[in-house]
């Protein structure tokens, strides 16, 4: 049983056959759409290297099937910077060192964007700590990985007022 | 993971007429998928639900009752502005539980309907009477940590690993259920299921039914003032409940006139004694209040391997959450939703 | 003494916090992982895990896998893909035994036991469900009294025994003593990225994207097994999703799936699930340690006596080195280190991030404090009390050792002046149980061998090439300050290649000693290049340099420049230009040289406290501050060796806390054996942690006087949390991690 979906990933249209109903959003993007910005950390929703956007809000990539985003937008970490110009939280991540290896950082700066977007952390540090508590780094950078997304809300709200002023 | 079928139908109708045996209904995926991944669950078809119309608003009806359709998802429940502030507790567990990403695709039908994390269930290789009846339980004389210390049975000691049955469970809330016999509803404290002979038969759920709605009843907001679910855990955040409570109460003149305490991860259901919420009634707050009720709650609690510290922490556990209660509902969620850090002074 | 080694005289990026070079790399998602690559053609591979520990594989449903959609080929050990090389055998460093199919024997839960290769994923991991293996079980040795004690030969990569002194006079000058028994369990690396590779075969030359620690190295290794030269061998390893210590070697799923690729003439790749990583890629064993010290009237050390039970498998010996971390810190009169082996039925253990160190200065520093409890003393004022001057047993001076600078500049931050010796009487506002407590940090400054190579290009910019590895410490952007210093150019100006085994060997990234030797490389390469370009400079009659001596000439920004007269000097590119614009190159390595390790006692030292608070009837407990002040040497980059120390006291915090794979003692599977159950840290957990980095120039360590700063954070952090939850409730716990059952039985 073959499955045709339609889904918008970081601004472009895919028209996708799915063979095998068994594929994952993750898979989906890593192995079929050559995207593998996206990483696979646990495939079991127990890491967050996974973390994209699915119509603005994050979610485990892993856990969700292929299937069922039909007609979904899809944001990814290649889908963040708009050319050379960095998303604030991307540049705060590099400024803070809010990773060493790099491996969960993907996942960790989607997750950020969801976490600022939603809205409920604001700056506060313990609830920033909180709300990325999704999101493991072996490394342990977390300490940078809190305040780069603290900068990064901070910036992101002084823009807004900017911009609204 | 088997390859299945599967089918996205647009009404309720629809997906009841699509259920066979061996399919599965998905929700937010977040328990189902990662159970087909490791060999638990294998089903044949799936059934996609999170297109059904009319299942993902919150409503409250005209008797004064919240309506919660089953496709809400978790985060989209707690963060409700009207709904955190007539029901805090159920905000609190649910902001308790998993993480920000799970709870973004996490339905509130899916979350009660979730299976336990015991590993010799999820692990699709060990012998569980959950998956295969009657095979046996090797979660009996294995690593028992996390299991059950009330209502467990030789067929099995698992727990349910929910936080947000928990405060529902104690206030009351009723499950509305679809299905290839029609409506129906069935009270929370029906709804999860003690092993006994069959614990393949989690809920009261029966093949093909699906859930549509959760309702909190009008007396349920009565406790806002008063209530807090507290849980103990191994880290700060993402981790699954030690022991949990959820406590709320109405508190008159100095005098508790409503008490309702419901305990997580000590049995296969959110465990609530009806003992142990009337004692508590017409007395004024107090520790020793406290301590009473959260005995009376665990009476019966029998360790079901080596967890037998599991027992007193549920105790202090429960006590520590009615203290929260009585002090009051603080006027924000706090940082560390259900933790004992971050709030103030408790002792 | 001999004379130092001169240091070099000027550096311009190096002590500068750059940010990571690779950092847009990273956050943009355009970095590239093993497992990103997908080569045309490709396949995938899933390796079958046994679910029992002991015994052996009956029957497989081999047909039900092939006959799965998608399936391409099933291995078993009755068509096992033949090594060239002999998997049991061990001719080189780093070499484990692997069950590559050979035997159809189980020694460890998660052996490998069958490999299915697919179209798709979906199809592979599919057909590795379908093979349901039926199994003969025998009961399996899992914890530390299921097997007799035997003497290693080893432990880790040092002694399995070492003494100094009369130790069994030293327990007899006790005037006070502890004697304990704590228990550490198994840990596993856990790196986020799990184990992968892409494997590509062109005739008899194999390339490999494959995170690896030591990647010139393992050519040879790979080489050896498939049965072709070396240079045959091309090992991508541009970024490693973490390593800590796992990745230096081969393991068994890699192997089948490079022996896969060949044999079906398609390129495979394989990433390992998380389970899979409990088991055949390494981890730290189990330890049940015996410590004993004694002290004097006053208070100074008689002895200090450590012993280890450490597992292993049954198959191949990695003993925990736990017992070694009491060598070269505390001043006491006699010291002994030493070990016994258990084989249990549990994949071989292997070096993970401060192997001994890690699970071995946990012990100790629980010991320390509760010696100077005995002692009612200061844990502070004990340990200087005990400070080693020189290196104990030895004798030799250390290199350099501001331990007493990190004491002093870590209390004077944490605030630890007026703790109260009692344990249990501390508050916050809120009423949770305060402790404090604190632990020394102890880490050899080792240095391995590697070899660059520094090209200066015509147009004046240079090219630095060595085969490093960068699994987060920041090699790309360290190393290439090194180099940009030794070539006199600004950062900008350097391109710096590496991640790659056709490169000069790089040396392995481990140890904390990477940034030392292949800096060290470097250094020796830039240095050369530079010299080289001088002799052409002073030779050419047409540059202000020439005639100049060679000795006086040093590289500033670009430029040939006399020392002292920096007027007189000429840029690269015009001095290569007027030479017939030839790139000049040079070459260097960096070892130690084995009369300089005789000499000196080198270590990084630090000192850390921290504050916990408990909850007085629930129990859970939080790291609130923690505090680490450490001396390593020269450091390249602050921003980087911050970070790689923060992660090594979250690592602390993870072994106090949280980590621990637990058995089931039935079937010897474990039973954690994912991120929802294998505990680590999650950012909450993680607040008040502060590092100083305590100045310190060490002449003799090396060239740069680098120490390495990735391994020592652990050390310490361990034991300053235990002790500090010891203070915060009165409980002493003596196993690892500390549990809320333990304190609630405790207390």
């Amino acid at each position: 049983m073959s499955h045709s979906i339609s889904l918008t990933v970081n601004g472009a249209r895919h028209d996708v056959t799915l063979e095998d109903a068994r594929v994952t959003l993750l898979d989906l993007l890593r192995e079929r759409l050559q995207m593998p910005g996206t990483k696979k950390g646990c495939d079991r929703g127990q890491c967050g290297a996974c973390t994209v956007l699915v119509d603005g809000r994050r979610v485990n990539s892993c856990l969700t099937l292929a299937v069922t985003v039909d007609d979904s937008d899809i944001v990814t970490i290649e889908g963040l910077a708009e050319g050379d110009s960095l998303h604030p939280v991307q540049t705060a991540f590099i400024e803070h060192d809010g990773f060493q290896c790099g491996y969960c950082t993907p996942g960790q700066i989607m997750s950020a964007v969801g976490l600022i977007a939603e809205g409920h952390a604001g700056d506060d540090l313990e609830r920033i700590r909180e709300g990325m508590s999704g999101n493991i780094c072996r490394c342990s950078a977390y300490k940078g990985i809190a305040e780069a997304v603290q900068d990064a809300a901070r910036r992101m709200a002084a823009d807004e007022e900017r911009k609204s002023a | 993971m088997r390859a299945f079928d599967y089918t996205r139908p647009a009404s309720i109708e629809e997906a009841v007429a699509a259920w066979t045996p061996g399919a599965a209904y998905l929700g937010g995926g977040t328990n189902l998928v990662d159970l087909m991944k490791t060999g638990a669950m294998g089903p044949a078809k799936l059934i996609d639900l999170t297109c059904l119309p009319g299942l993902d608003a919150i409503e409250v009806k005209g008797d004064g009752s919240t309506r919660i359709g089953a496709l809400v998802r978790n985060s989209d429940l707690a963060h409700n502005r009207d709904f955190a502030a007539r029901f805090p507790m159920v905000a609190e567990a649910i902001l308790a539980g998993a993480s920000a990403q799970l709870r973004n695709a996490a339905t509130v039908g899916g979350n009660l309907v979730q299976h336990t994390r015991c590993p010799f269930f999820q692990d699709g290789i060990s012998a569980c009477n959950r998956r295969d009846p009657g095979i046996g339980c090797d979660a009996i004389g294995g690593d028992t940590g996390s299991m059950a210390v009330l209502g467990w049975s030789q067929s099995c000691i698992a727990t349910h690993p929910s936080d947000f049955a928990v405060p529902l469970a104690a206030l009351d809330a009723v499950i509305e259920i679809a299905g290839p016999n029609g409506s129906r509803e069935v009270p929370m404290a029906e709804f999860h299921r003690l092993p006994g002979d069959t614990p393949e038969k989690e809920t009261a759920l029966e093949p093909g039914e699906i859930v549509t709605a959760i309702r909190l009843p009008a007396e349920a907001a009565a406790f806002a003032a008063h209530s807090r679910y507290l849980k103990l855990r191994e880290r700060t955040s993402f981790a699954f409940a030690l022991v949990s409570a959820a406590a709320a109460l109405v508190i008159e003149d100095g005098r508790i006139a409503a008490a309702r305490l419901a305990l997580g991860a000590v049995a296969a259901k959110p465990w609530r004694v009806a003992g142990a919420e009337a004692l508590m009634v017409g007395e004024p707050p107090s520790p020793e209040l406290f301590a009473r009720a959260a005995t009376a709650a665990m009476e019966g609690a029998m360790p079901s391997g080596d967890n037998a510290h599991k027992i007193e922490l549920a105790r202090r556990t429960a006590a520590r959450a009615l203290a929260r209660a009585a002090a009051g509902t603080p006027a924000e969620m706090p940082a560390l939703p259900a933790s004992v850090f971050g709030d103030p002074a408790h002792a | 003494m001999p004379d130092p080694i001169p240091m070099p005289t000027r550096f311009g990026s190096s002590g500068q916090p750059v940010t990571r070079r690779d950092g847009v790399a990273k956050v943009t998602g355009a970095a590239t992982f093993a497992a990103d690559n997908h080569p045309n053609g490709l396949l995938h591979a899933v390796y079958v895990p046994a679910t029992i520990a002991r015994g052996r594989v009956v029957s497989m449903d081999v047909a039900a896998a092939r006959a799965h959609p998608g399936v391409v080929e099933v291995y078993t050990p009755d068509n096992s893909l033949k090594l060239a090389g002999d998997p049991d055998a061990k001719p080189f460093m780093f070499a484990f035994r692997m069950h590559v199919l050979q035997t159809d024997r189980i020694a460890y839960a998660n052996q490998p036991i069958a490999l299915v290769v697919a179209e798709t994923i979906e199809a592979a991991n599919e057909g590795a469900r379908l093979l349901a293996p039926v199994y003969e079980a025998e009961t399996p040795r899992v914890t530390l009294d299921d097997a007799e004690g035997y003497k290693p030969e080893a432990a880790g990569f040092g002694a399995a025994e070492t003494v100094h002194g009369d130790v069994e006079a030293g327990h007899a000058a006790a005037a006070k003593s502890v004697d304990l028994t704590y228990e550490t369990p198994s840990q596993y690396h856990n790196a986020m990225e799990t184990h992968a590779v892409v494997a590509e075969w062109d005739g008899d030359r194999l390339t490999l994207d494959l995170p690896n620690q030591a990647i010139v190295m393992s050519k040879a290794a790979y080489g050896y097994y498939f049965g072709i030269p070396p240079q045959n061998v091309l090992i991508r390893s541009p970024y490693l999703g973490g390593g800590f210590g796992s990745k230096a070697m081969s393991h068994a799923p890699v192997m089948l799936a490079i022996a896969a690729a060949r044999a079906i003439g398609r390129p495979v790749k394989l990433m390992l699930r998380r389970d899979q990583m409990f088991g055949p890629v390494g981890h730290r064993g189990a330890t049940r340690q015996h410590i004993r010290i004694g002290i004097d009237g006053d208070a100074r050390m008689t002895v200090l006596d450590h012993h280890s039970l450490s597992a292993t498998s049954t198959f191949d010996d990695f003993i925990e080195p736990a017992a070694n971390a009491s060598q070269g810190l505390y001043d006491a009169g006699a010291l002994r280190s030493s070990h016994t082996g258990v084989r249990l039925d549990v994949g071989t253990p292997g070096p993970m991030r401060a192997p001994g160190e890690a699970s071995g200065s946990a012990v100790l520093e629980c010991a320390m404090d509760e010696m100077a409890e005995a002692a009612g003393m200061d844990p502070l004022e004990f340990r200087l009390k005990n400070y080693a001057e020189t290196e104990p047993g030895t004798g030799k001076p250390y290199s350099s050792k501001a331990l007493r600078e990190c004491y002093a500049q870590g209390a004077e931050h944490f605030g630890w002046a007026g703790r109260p010796l009692e344990a249990g009487t501390m508050r916050d506002e809120a009423g949770m149980l305060v402790g404090w407590g604190m632990g020394t940090a102890l880490f050899h400054a080792p240095m391995f061998a590697a070899e660059a190579r520094a090209t200066l290009r015509p147009d004046g910019t240079g090219l630095v090439e060595t085969g490093a590895a960068d699994m987060g410490q920041g090699a790309w952007t360290a190393l290439a300050q090194i180099a940009a210093d030794a070539l006199g150019l600004p950062l900008d100006k350097v391109e710096f290649r590496a991640g790659t085994s056709d490169l000069p060997d790089g040396g392995v990234a481990g140890g904390s000693g990477h940034t030392a030797t292949a800096g060290g490389a470097l250094h020796s390469a830039g240095m050369d290049a530079i010299a080289r370009l001088a002799e052409i400079a002073t030779a050419d009659p047409a540059s202000p340099l020439h005639g100049a001596g060679n000795a006086t000439i040093v590289a500033r920004d670009g430029r040939l420049v006399v020392e002292g007269d920096e007027e007189r000097g000429e840029d690269f590119a015009t001095i290569i230009a007027r030479a017939g614009g030839e790139a000049v190159v040079g070459t260097g390595g960096a070892s130690r040289p084995p009369e300089a390790g005789a000499a000196h006692a080198m270590y990084a030292h630090g000192a850390v406290f921290a504050e916990v608070k408990v909850d007085p009837e629930l129990y859970q407990m939080r790291v609130t501050r923690l505090v680490g002040a450490f001396a390593a040497g020269r450091i390249i980059n602050p921003k980087l060796a911050e970070s790689q120390l923060y992660g090594g006291m979250i690592w602390g915090l993870s072994f106090a806390l949280h980590e621990e794979a637990r058995h089931d003692r039935r079937t010897g599977r474990i039973v954690n054996g994912d991120l929802a159950g294998y505990h680590v840290p999650v950012n909450a957990d993680v607040t008040g942690f502060d590092v100083i980095t305590v100045h310190e120039d060490d002449p003799y360590v090396n060239a740069l006087g680098i120490k390495g700063v990735g391994e020592i954070g652990i050390t310490g952090t361990v034991g300053a949390i235990a002790n500090a939850i010891r203070h915060a409730t009165g409980t002493r716990v003596r196993r690892f991690p500390i549990r809320i059952e333990d304190l609630l039985a405790g207390g």
